[in-house]
């Protein structure tokens, strides 16, 4: 057993949490509260090899290890959720089925500006009528000599307005079902593909949600991403790793909900003493950090397994139902210990329970999150 | 251009001092930090490499663990690091400035840069002493620097305003507040670190032993500093607690 982070995982956290304190703390609360998609920080965090963190150095990434990535996304969404979803998103969802599942050619041509920062990474699953149920997937993508015919639409899709291109999945034999399904690398200025972001969400509102709609758009027979008929398989992957630094995030919002928790009620004076004196708010904070370190302990491991060649599925399934249901926890005690200040946009923990609550739902719900765990239980 | 670049690990600015059962500042379970003023040092030194070509050497005397703080010089850009451990040997501030002098007189060197002082012990002393022991110039809390032509052309802030020096190189320069913004260390950075050069030495490597750094000067014990009083709030009218004010000074603070 060994508890410490290597010196480069110590190092690429300090360095993230100071950037985040300096660079993006400041405009959270803007983000918030202009739904304004927060470019400028993901410019400097390209600066600083943040957008290919844990990718080889000869795709344009910094060569880290998934861990590393899992401490940045936490320090990330820790000063703000939009900026760290839009991360999360691009790494977990935009990069990885690239790197998993992509050619040689693709990685050089799609992965390698995606490591650099030039474009956002995006993934396009979810449909109108296929959410949980992925496998459900209408969207379809048909041969036509040398190219696919996509035709459908997602739905909720992060980052595309600022991709240059998603990867999708669509039916490529619709006699199959979900093992009928693949992975396509669409360029967003394809003809006949338009990306709308007109969702008004409850949180994480300087994150770029999306649906894309498909009329006969044409890629290139190459843009397949894999092997044919292969997406299921592989999005099961792509979305196992991811629900690690989903659960790095909830780490974050939490420790974000703590920190501001612990600072008020220092300050806050009612019955003559600070009400960090008394025990019912005492234990709800000693509870908060109880929770913030069960479940960061638990992500890492996650993530130590899948650095370590490992069977993580089970793992990272617990790790983000624990971490993503208590920091809705968290957030909602934050609000409670700041009394009425704390329903008041003025304070940032209301602003917590909004983004907070995305992560019980997006990259698989929790009751899906269960039912994983189930299946590796042997149910 | 070759520069040197003192660097020294400290307490965490938001660390909570406190003394072990010896009477001794306690160091368990603090987070250390490079010395915020060398940070500037270090930045100067990259930017001067970047215009001027060069190599960046950054050079620490301390424990094993102050290998931390020249990973990350490193991690921004310095080219090599040397750390000499002093091994049980005490230090002031005169034996850290010998053994600088002595591990950087081993190196060629056009410019020594420096923090102004370190935030542990403040004492502004170290630069300066490297500089005279090197029988070269020194350029204290500096806020603008040039180099120019085997010159260094430095601005530093007085009590009057600005000041503008030009030395001649090889020089110390130290570095305040206000001379650059340091730069994060960058990803790739941070993965590169681990595979530059640090070369470890210890007191005898540099022909050192503790009869020749013995240091002049001995803490004989440290105190806490006295608790802050909580202050005191004068109720009633304007120029009633004005002369209630006036008088607490005079009788109890005995201020004026
Ligand atoms: C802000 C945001 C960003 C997103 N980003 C992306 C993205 O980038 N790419 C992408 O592809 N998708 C994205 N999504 C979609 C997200 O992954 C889905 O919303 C999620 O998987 C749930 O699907 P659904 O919304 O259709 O809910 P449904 O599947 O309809 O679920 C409704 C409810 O039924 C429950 N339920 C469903 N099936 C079962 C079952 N078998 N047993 C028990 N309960 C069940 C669910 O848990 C949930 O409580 C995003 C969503 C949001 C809100």
């Amino acid at each position: 057993m060994d508890f410490n982070l290597t010196k480069d995982q110590q190092m690429i956290r300090d360095v993230v949490r100071d950037f985040a304190e300096q660079e993006i703390v400041p405009r959270a609360s803007e983000i918030d509260k202009t739904g304004q998609f927060p470019l400028e920080i993901v410019n400097k965090m390209a600066e600083m090899d943040l957008m290919g963190l844990p990718f080889p150095e000869e795709y344009g990434g910094a060569g880290a290890d998934y861990t590393s990535y899992c401490l940045a996304v936490e320090e990330i969404t820790r000063a703000c959720g939009s900026t760290g979803l839009t991360y999360e998103a691009h790494i977990s969802l935009g990069c990885m089925p690239i790197f998993l599942f992509g050619t040689e050619e693709q990685k050089k041509e799609y992965l390698t500006p995606l490591c650099r920062g030039e474009c956002l990474g995006s993934f396009g699953l979810t449909e109108p009528e296929a959410g949980s149920d992925a496998g459900g997937t209408k969207t379809t993508a048909e041969l036509d000599g040398d190219e696919w015919v996509i035709n459908g639409g997602k739905c909720f899709i992060t980052n595309a307005s600022y991709a240059k291109y998603v990867t999708i999945t669509a039916l490529t034999d619709k006699t199959k079902g979900k093992k009928g399904i693949s992975a396509i690398i669409v360029p967003t200025d394809a003809a006949g593909f338009t990306i709308r972001a007109g969702y008004e969400k409850m949180g994480l509102h300087g994150s770029n949600t999306t649906e894309l709609f498909f009329d006969n758009v044409r890629v290139p027979k190459i843009n397949l991403v894999g092997k044919v008929n292969e997406g299921f398989k592989q999005f099961l992957t792509v979305l196992d790793g991811g629900r690690i630094a989903i659960a790095a995030m909830a780490v974050g919002l939490a420790q974000a909900s703590l920190d501001a928790s612990l600072k008020y009620a220092q300050e806050r004076v009612q019955f003559g003493s600070s009400i960090s004196k008394f025990q019912a708010i005492q234990f709800k904070l000693a509870d908060m950090a109880t929770a913030i370190e069960l479940a960061r302990l638990m992500y890492l491991k996650a993530a130590w397994l899948k650095d370590n060649d490992q069977p993580y599925s089970k793992e990272a399934a617990m790790a983000k139902v624990f971490a993503s249901e208590m920091a809705t926890r968290a957030a909602l005690e934050a609000i409670q210990i700041h009394g009425g200040y704390g329903y008041m946009r003025e304070f940032p923990v209301e602003r917590y329970l909004r983004d907070a609550k995305l992560l019980e739902i997006g990259e698989g719900t929790s009751e899906v999150q269960r039912l994983v765990i189930a299946r590796h239980l042997g149910c | 251009m070759k520069i040197a670049v003192l660097v020294k690990q400290t307490f965490d600015t938001e660390a909570k001092i406190i003394l072990d059962v010896n009477g001794k500042i306690s160091s368990s379970g603090v987070s250390l930090i490079m010395n915020p003023y060398d940070e500037f040092a270090v930045e100067e030194g990259l930017r001067i490499k970047e215009k001027e070509g060069g190599e960046v050497t950054v050079i620490s005397v301390g424990g094993q663990q102050a290998q931390d703080a020249l990973r990350q010089a490193l991690a921004m850009g310095a080219d090599k690091a040397v750390l000499v451990d002093q091994g049980e040997a005490e230090l002031d501030e005169y034996a850290t400035a010998t053994i600088l002098a002595k591990a950087i007189s081993d190196l060629e060197y056009d410019l020594i840069l420096g923090g102004f002082r370190a935030i542990d012990d403040g004492s502004a002393q170290v630069a300066g002493r490297v500089a005279e022991i090197l029988n070269i110039p020194v350029v204290n809390v500096v806020t603008g620097l040039e180099i120019e032509g085997g010159k260094a052309v430095a601005t530093r802030e007085t009590e009057s305003g600005s000041e503008v020096l030009e030395v001649p190189l090889p020089a110390v320069i130290t570095a305040q507040k206000g001379l650059n913004e340091p730069r994060y260390p960058s990803m790739k950075g941070i993965m590169k670190a681990k595979k530059k050069p640090m070369d470890k030495k210890t007191l005898a490597d540099l022909g050192l032993d503790d009869g020749k750094i013995s240091a002049k000067v001995k803490a004989l014990s440290f105190s806490l500093p006295e608790p802050r009083k909580a202050g005191k709030v004068i109720p009633g009218e304007a120029a009633e607690a004005a002369r209630e004010l006036a008088r607490l000074l005079r009788e109890e603070a005995k201020v004026i």
